[in-house]
């Protein structure tokens, strides 16, 4: 649990605030085919080609639900860890809307798909557990272009019928990091499952953030806010710290927080309030008659968790008992999916003689620099997990040292070369061979008769010259701890 | 050829058959009478043109194994028809032409049968008399100014007036059965799931079915035989094994139980009424059946309950006519002027009425009140028809509290037009089958039917009843075809 | 239980249907009668009975997870009231 010192509290003058945060993230679930109709899901589409007459809501046409959805569903709420309701009901949210071409979404309402459950947060000062209040299952809607036409709006309805997952948190986060820290953990999570993408910039993952404020040490919640449809991290920890401030700003000022839906403004970085009052949404919803009530069978769930990969929490945990990294290494490697894969086959390429430390060190030092530096995933890693592996015990068994190793694995990224046919090729093999090691030293302290002397005269700061020469003169291939005990030796 | 409107559906099969006729000339013979006929306003769109053209090719090559051979057939404007304009009865969906086929339609023509055109009916099946249908009443072939009943009025006139040897209509709260009954015709409306609703323009999506409409009861089973099926497309539709309909239809009923529903016998009910069903207890007792006296105990509550639930799903199902995909758009300053404008000029005063009262009933603070109470209720009919069941195997009861009504004689007071539903209702509300058949006439001439009602799947015994009964009444319609000039 | 125009207002609003003020007269008379008409239900008590949620004896099928509809936009947006090869077009939103 997080120490004093770390809270996050807005400041006033003689008073302190809490902030309190739940989160509505929607996940749109990894199909072939959308929610109730057989078309196609894929991101970027021309307009309106992945539309079926359902998805345009055309008279006559009926929802049919995908059961990969469902199972897509029951899997996130597994890796929740929440209860899986073995019966729950769709039902119509009714609203009109350009984008929404049936005049309702269906949703599920009273009675989820998946109930309550919680997910472990890694938070600097400790864990941090945060409660799940439900998952549901309910459909996209379409997207409407506003800037492609003065008077009109055009209309893409792609989007429309595409299953999304949304999950509700309890009012449990108090600061924009924990936010992060709890979009991360989900992401992750639906990664693991293959249930989502997480893909931000796509819209796989939006969140709709309910921000209130108390006084430091109050039990009872403030009134809140919601801020709609926040679609990256760090829109959300700007949205929230705005959001904070301006409420808190009102209550030092005497005046009322309304219950209100609020937008974020990307350009500005501030909240503002979306919907008139009058206009307050009574979405009617009943159960949607064109639908049943979805039953599923025990072993229907029992199947679903046999097909539950391990999930990031316990990945960490064996990590750190199997390999022995500390918490932060293992945290590191697990928080992705495709991390802890290449991690994985890395650790199994490296055969009987491995060095995990080493990897894990370069995987998170020289490869994480040059996938940042192309801005690549590590799914489109320029290095094959089995060269990088291979390159590893290079530097393990002796062959080469670090510091070549680090001109290798340049070579290596174009074209993702095997690092002994690099070593081979350009000689780069560590010297190694005492007795030519001797002559290149001999050689070197002959050359600089007078340092030597005034090393052994206690100048001890030049043994770094020699080590130094020594290892130019051997065009960096000398295997430096042979050097250092040489040079010992001589001078 | 002028008696081949007359003959029935299962003659013309059997003169096509028998290649006593082609479809040319059926289909011929029905296209002239019905061209004859536009003073009944039965049709919204005719395809006359192209059916003839289809009914030649019939016979060119002539798949006589088909249940339908060649039979021309007009059916209700709510199924959707591939390139054929499809209306429901609105002006909002006055320019609608469908990409697709409706499932029950699609059956149809797979057995042969030809489409000749689409009939008016109430806008979106709403009404009982056919006259909120924006393109006019349509005049019953029983008595100049005569509402053919309703939502199914095109259909029934169709019918009854010989434009058609059979039709399809759709029934929500007795849109097959009481017109069927105004016009001397029978009408079945299937078990909920039996026929498939993809394709059919929604009205209240947990009461809908489509059904057949027909001359007599063996036509009404074959065409119900092709209309049922099973519809992965629908998914409240059901995987249940279905009869050969037709083939399996016997008039012997003998032992059979049927129960008479004492709380059928409402208030200020017309005398007329109660001895034709007298009669009918009569018939089904000649016929070697038992009559029990049976209770219904929340029938009185069947009406008020579907004028909960049936405009509470419309408001919802007809909230996709915004004037954005397809229909009719009113101009407007801004997206929700237009919403406005549109559905305010495109929809009709009953189809507003009732998408306001859904609205209403849906809407924050009135759901437990209203929604939530008529499900409950509608869970008690539902028990009662169980209860009732465990003691019979089907149930007589009048089909309508009255005979037809003259064309605006209740169109200034909804609730004395919603009365006219009365007896049929409870038995969508409960997702049974139920038949009209005609059984006698009343002072006036009239027609007027008894209902039947079956347990859930059980069309077949509902048939065999109406078979049975329909030889004892031996029913003849009085058409005197006083539109024909 | 009367239903007032102001209701009348909302309800229109939520159901996005124009009404001007004569309408709404006759609309308020119609519902009050109809919702008198409906009353009726209160006579009956329902506190233990389950509402019924589908009348229809099956239970929900799932469909499997194929790409079946490809694209039709022609078909989609062909009888769209304003006419656009890409786009379905309304008037401008509003917010």
């Amino acid at each position: 649990m997080s120490k004093k010192n770390s809270e996050y509290l807005i400041n006033r003058k003689d008073n302190q605030y809490e902030v309190v945060i739940g989160l509505e993230v929607h996940a749109q679930v990894l199909s072939e085919s959308k929610l109730f109709s057989t078309s196609a899901t894929k991101f970027g589409a021309e307009p309106n080609t992945q539309v079926s007459l359902v998805d345009a809501a055309f008279p006559g046409m009926l929802p049919v639900i995908n059961e990969f959805c469902v199972k897509q569903a029951i899997k996130t709420g597994i890796g929740l860890n929440a209860k899986i309701n073995k019966r729950s009901v769709f039902d119509r949210k009714n609203y009109f809307y350009a984008d929404l071409p049936q005049g309702y979404q269906i949703s599920q309402f009273k009675d989820p798909i998946v109930g309550e459950g919680k997910v472990i947060l890694d938070m600097p000062n400790g864990q941090k557990e945060v409660g799940i209040e439900r998952l549901h299952l309910e459909q996209d809607a379409g997207k409407s272009i506003h800037d492609l036409d003065p008077q009109n709006t055009f209309v893409d309805l792609n989007r429309s019928g595409v299953a999304l997952m949304e999950i509700v948190s309890k009012p449990d986060l108090r600061s924009p990091d924990e936010v992060n820290a709890y979009i991360k953990k989900l992401r992750s999570i639906m990664r693991y499952l293959g249930t989502c993408d997480g893909n931000m910039q796509e819209g796989s993952l939006r969140a709709d953030v309910n921000v209130s404020v108390r006084p430091k040490g109050s039990k009872e919640f403030g009134t809140r806010c919601e801020i709609k449809n926040v679609n990256s991290i760090k829109f959300m920890q700007l949205a929230i710290e705005y959001e904070a401030n301006r409420q808190v700003d009102l209550i030092e000022e005497g005046k009322t927080i309304d219950q209100e839906t609020r937008l974020f403004d990307t350009k500005k970085n501030e909240t503002r309030s979306m919907r008139s009052k009058e206009d307050a949404h009574d979405y009617r919803y009943f159960p949607d008659p064109d639908l049943l009530p979805l039953e599923v069978s025990e072993k229907f769930i029992e199947e679903l968790k046999n097909d539950i990969p391990e999930l990031p929490d316990d990945k960490k945990k064996r990590f750190i008992e199997e390999f022995k990294l500390s918490p932060y290494e293992a945290n590191i490697l697990v928080s992705d999916i495709d991390t802890a894969k290449y991690f994985e086959e890395v650790v199994a390429k490296m055969g009987k003689n491995k060095d995990i430390k080493l990897a894990v060190n370069w995987i998170t030092g020289e490869l994480f620099a040059v996938l940042n530096s192309k801005a690549l995933e590590i799914s489109q890693s320029p290095v094959s997990a089995k060269n990088f592996a291979i390159l590893i015990n290079l530097i393990k068994n002796g062959t080469i040292s670090g510091k070549i190793a680090k001109t290798v694995f340049e070579l290596m990224i174009d074209g993702d070369i095997d690092p002994q046919k690099i070593v081979e090729e350009k000689g780069l093999k560590q010297q190694s061979d005492p007795k030519a090691l001797e002559a290149l030293i001999d050689k070197i302290i002959n050359d600089n008769r007078e340092k030597a002397i005034e090393y052994k005269q206690g100048k001890e700061k030049l043994f770094g010259f020699f080590v130094g020469q020594a290892m130019k003169a051997s065009g960096g291939k000398a295997n430096p701890q042979l050097i250092n005990e040489i040079l010992k030796k001589k001078l | 050829m002028s008696d081949i409107t007359k003959q029935s559906l299962t003659e013309l099969v059997e003169n096509i058959k028998n290649k006593k006729l082609s479809s040319t000339d059926v289909t011929k013979a029905f296209i002239d009478r019905s061209e004859k006929s536009e003073e009944l306003n039965a049709y919204i769109t005719n395809d006359f043109t192209s059916a003839l053209d289809k009914a030649k090719k019939f016979d060119q090559k002539p798949n006589l194994n088909l249940k339908l051979p060649g039979i021309p057939m007009a059916v209700k404007d709510l199924f959707c028809t591939k390139d054929i304009k499809t209306t429901a009865g609105s002006k909002i969906l006055n320019n609608f032409v469908p990409t697709y086929e409706s499932t029950v339609t699609e059956n149809i023509w797979n057995e042969g049968a030809i489409l000749l055109g689409k009939l008016n009916c109430d806008e979106f099946a709403m009404g009982s008399s056919n006259e909120t249908s924006f393109f006019g009443n349509v005049q019953s072939p029983i008595d100049k100014n005569l509402v053919p009943g309703g939502s199914s009025g095109g259909s029934a006139s169709a019918v009854a007036g010989q434009l058609t040897p059979v039709t399809i209509g759709t029934d929500t709260g007795g849109s097959i059965r009481q017109p069927a009954s105004f016009t001397g015709i029978v009408g079945l409306k299937p078990t909920y799931g039996s026929c498939s609703r993809y394709g059919i323009v929604a009205f209240a999506s947990s009461l809908d079915q489509a059904g057949p409409m027909a001359q007599n009861v063996k036509d009404c089973a074959l065409l119900h035989e092709v209309i049922s099926s099973y519809d992965s497309k629908d998914s409240t539709s059901i995987d249940f094994k279905r009869n050969h309909y037709s083939k399996e239809l016997t008039n012997n009923i003998k032992g059979k139980k049927i129960g008479i529903p004492k709380e059928y016998r409402v208030d200020g009910m017309p005398k007329e009424i109660e001895d034709l069903w007298q009669k009918g207890i009569q018939y089904v007792k000649d016929c070697g059946a038992e009559t029990i006296d049976i209770s219904l105990p929340n029938t009185s509550y069947a009406l008020p309950t579907y004028y909960i639930v049936a405009p509470a799903e419309a408001s919802s199902n007809l909230a996709r006519y915004d004037g954005v995909k397809y229909g009719f758009r009113a101009k407007g300053e801004n997206l929700i002027d237009m919403y406005e404008k549109t559905r305010s000029e495109g929809f009709g005063a009953e189809v507003q009425r009732r998408i306001m009262i859904g609205t209403y009933v849906l809407s924050s603070g009135y759901y437990d009140a209203y929604y939530l109470k008529a499900q409950k209720v509608r869970k008690l009919i539902k028990n009662d028809f169980d209860e009732a069941y465990k003691k019979v195997d089907a149930i007589l009861t009048p089909s309508t509290p009255s005979s037809a009504f003259k064309i605006g004689e209740k169109t200034n007071d909804p609730v004395s037009m919603y009365l006219n539903d009365i007896f049929t209702v409870p038995v969508n509300l409960a997702g049974l089958p139920g038949i009209s058949i005609p059984a006698g006439h009343d002072s006036k001439g009239y027609p007027l039917g008894l209902q039947i009602i079956g347990k859930a799947f059980d069309e077949q015994n509902i048939l065999n009843i109406a078979y049975a009964m329909e030889e004892k009444i031996n029913f003849k319609n009085k058409i005197t075809d006083w539109w024909i000039k | 239980m009367s239903i007032d125009l102001k209701t009348i207002k909302h309800i229109s609003k939520l159901a996005r249907i124009s009404v001007d003020e004569q309408r709404a007269e006759k609309l308020a008379g119609d519902l009050n009668s109809i919702f008198k008409f409906i009353e009726k239900l209160n006579e009956l008590k329902t506190d233990n009975v389950e509402p019924l949620t589908s009348i229809a004896e099956t239970t929900l099928k799932l469909r499997s997870d194929e790409v079946k509809s490809k694209n039709i936009r022609e078909q989609i947006i062909k009888n769209s009231p304003q006419d656009n090869e890409d786009y379905f077009v309304v008037p401008k939103v509003i917010e």
